[in-house]
């Protein structure tokens, strides 16, 4: 049997809130993000420490992007470059296969 | 004079008294073209994320010093005339120890005049249920 069209995500939707006037919402509620260096007061992203900087690097060894990491400019910025230095001395891979 | 770390990556098929050679040399380079070691640090045999000089595996030593342009140029040089090293990394570090510096120093203020202005009002709930049983 043929499913309809344009209800794939019906079922994941949060429920509507009663009450409220009808109108174009916002669907869904995603929790915001903040940067993990500032809420954790990491002054030096060290490009040694693997661990932390593995956590910004996608499957395939990408840089993640601010919008999916929700760290801030400033610290986006020097994890990409730890990034950088911990691809130069082969403690992250510059692609890796999937 | 200014702060470095440099980190190389040795064969692994070389022995370990031949790397512990190769630091004790490379302590000398630093010291004879005016620097100063600070920590030598043996990270061990990693993996390493590619293929370096056909090795998939590497004894990583890493080296903090201070020095200047000239002792890192002389290092580096060292490093690349080694047939035993497959590669190497020098970064120049106090530029961002000032600044985290920095930031440590203005969160140490922000907190301090945090801890100054809580006193005054922490009292109340105390008071509040002291008088609850005064009730």
């Amino acid at each position: 049997m043929a499913v309809p069209r344009g209800n794939a995500s019906e079922g994941e939707r949060p429920p509507r809130r009663e009450g409220s006037g009808g109108g174009p919402r916002k669907q869904y509620f995603r929790r915001r993000k903040v940067c993990k260096f500032c809420t954790e007061k990491i002054d030096v992203i060290d490009y040694k420490d693997v661990r932390l900087v593995g956590e910004f690097v996608s499957e395939r060894g990408k840089i993640l992007p601010r919008r999916l990491t929700g760290t801030c400019s400033v610290h986006q910025r020097a994890v990409s470059e730890a990034i950088k230095r911990a691809r130069n001395i082969a403690l992250l891979p510059f692609a890796s296969a999937l | 004079m200014a702060n470095y770390e440099i980190m190389f990556i040795v064969r692994p098929d070389v022995a370990d008294e031949d790397t512990d050679k190769l630091i004790a040399q490379m302590e000398g380079v630093v010291a004879g073209a005016g620097g100063k070691v600070e920590k030598v640090e043996k990270m061990g045999r990693r993996r390493l994320a590619y293929r370096v000089h056909r090795q998939r595996e590497g004894f990583y030593v890493l080296f903090k010093l201070q020095g200047n342009g000239d002792t890192v140029k002389e290092f580096e040089r060292r490093l690349k005339v080694t047939d035993t090293v497959i590669k190497y990394l020098a970064i120049r570090m106090d530029e961002t120890l000032k600044r985290a510096e920095k930031f440590q120093a203005l969160r140490a203020k922000q907190e301090s005049k945090r801890r100054r202005s809580k006193p005054a009002p922490a009292p109340p709930p105390s008071q509040a249920p002291a008088e609850a049983a005064q009730a």
